[in-house]
């Protein structure tokens, strides 16, 4: 279950510049533990007290995973994993 | 009724239009909401007014006064009409990376505009705005982000609007970005109709836009409310162009490109309705007409072309 993750700039420390890195999972969860399993220090950047940071948000083929289960989210062979710091808009 | 006292009186009430072209089944149909049709030519004039009318309410807002607010132009635009009519002068806090009609516009009507970096897109415009606050006490921020008004304005109007002229609505989508469109629409819409889906086109800008030094300098508006929403949809510019000229060449419609991100979502919501044979009627926002867009390029050339010209430009 190989899924393409794309890496804001913020967090591209952790992946040695890479913009985007494969994972292995089939939650979010999943691929985050494999992400962090391969660039180390990313898990405590996305996950704080068992949930998203408030400040990262991401996205599954472009649907926030916030409404899809959260860390629990499915994700399937072949999907894009986006995530991106929140900024404002208006 | 299509008599008004003055432009002020004008604000709302705008058309719901069906788009028999883009549906996707006569079970499944999308409607716009044309809020290009607002007197600004924007859905800001409906939080701009409410925020103003609030602020002269409760006396923090008094005549001769100056206003200060960060926006990326819609809510400025509104803003330089209403403070022109009303007698208040007007200090907006842009990104710089916003398209020069926007800028032309606040000139026109007289505001005085104070740029923000490109990087960091409108973060940057809110910190700074909130550091002229400080050291302006004597201006009045009605600050979007976290007014209630923003967000009531759609209780109030266009909520209401939407229940009345399709009763039968069973999704609303908008544009994210003080949360004010959805949240308050939204609420409205389920404590009237508690199956109603509510869902957010989020526009994805180029990395730039992103460049925050740290986690920690992210920004969610005071005004979200997680609970209201059903779904959350990130659209790019590429998406969102291909959208705005299929809304044109399809049905008709000239709109700006955010508009395109919340089509794009619409569609994405219509799919899943017909994928489950289910009816559905998805009502959206035409958040602006796309005059205010045409110097960035995004109705000339190849979509890849106008794409890339994007590319680090706030487009919502």
């Amino acid at each position: 279950m190989a899924v393409t993750v794309s890496i804001p700039t913020i967090l591209r420390t952790h992946t040695g510049g890479q913009k985007s890195v494969e994972a292995k999972g089939s939650t979010l969860a999943e691929v985050i533990e494999d992400l962090e399993a391969n660039h180390g220090g990313l898990k405590a950047r996305l996950v704080k007290e068992g949930s998203l940071h408030r400040f990262v948000n991401v996205y599954v083929n472009d649907e926030d995973v916030r409404f899809a289960g959260g860390l629990e989210a499915a994700v399937k062979d072949g999907d894009t994993v986006t995530i991106l710091p929140a900024v404002a808009g208006g | 009724m299509a008599r008004y006292e003055s432009l002020l009186d004008a604000v709302g009430g705008t058309p719901l239009v069906g788009l028999p072209r883009l549906s996707p089944s006569p079970d499944v149909r999308l409607w716009a909401k044309l809020e290009d049709r607002n007197p600004t030519g924007s859905i800001k004039d409906r939080p701009v007014l409410a925020m103003i009318e609030e602020a002269e309410r409760s006396g923090a807002l008094t005549p001769g006064c100056t206003i200060l607010e960060p926006t990326s132009g819609n809510t400025g635009i509104a803003l330089a009409m209403a403070a022109k009519l009303k007698g208040y002068g007007l200090v907006c806090v842009m990104p710089e990376n916003t398209s020069a009609e926007r800028k032309q516009l606040l000139q026109a009507y007289g505001a005085r505009i104070v740029f923000s970096p490109a990087a960091g897109g409108s973060n940057q415009a809110v910190a700074r705005a909130k550091e002229l606050a400080e050291q302006n006490p004597d201006w009045v921020m009605l600050y979007q982000y976290g007014n209630a008004a923003n967000a009531g304005a759609h209780y109030s109007g266009t909520g209401p609007e939407l229940l009345k002229d399709l009763p039968t609505i069973t999704h609303f989508v908008a544009g994210l970005g003080t949360t004010g469109t959805l949240v308050g629409t939204g609420r409205y819409l389920r404590e009237h109709k508690p199956d109603v889906q509510v869902v957010a086109a989020e526009p994805r800008y180029g990395e730039l836009v992103y460049g925050l030094r740290n986690l920690d300098e992210g920004f969610v508006p005071e005004l979200y409310d997680e609970t209201v929403l059903t779904g959350r949809y990130s659209v790019g510019s590429y998406d969102a162009l291909r959208r705005t000229r299929q809304l044109l060449e399809v049905e008709g419609i000239f709109a700006g490109i955010s508009t395109g991100a919340i089509l794009h979502a619409a569609l994405a919501v219509a799919e899943k309705a017909v994928a489950r044979g289910e009816a559905a009627d998805i009502a959206f926002v035409v958040a602006d007409a796309g005059w205010k867009y045409l110097s960035t390029g995004a109705y000339a050339g190849t979509l890849d072309e106008a794409s890339a010209r994007l590319d680090g430009h706030l487009w919502a």
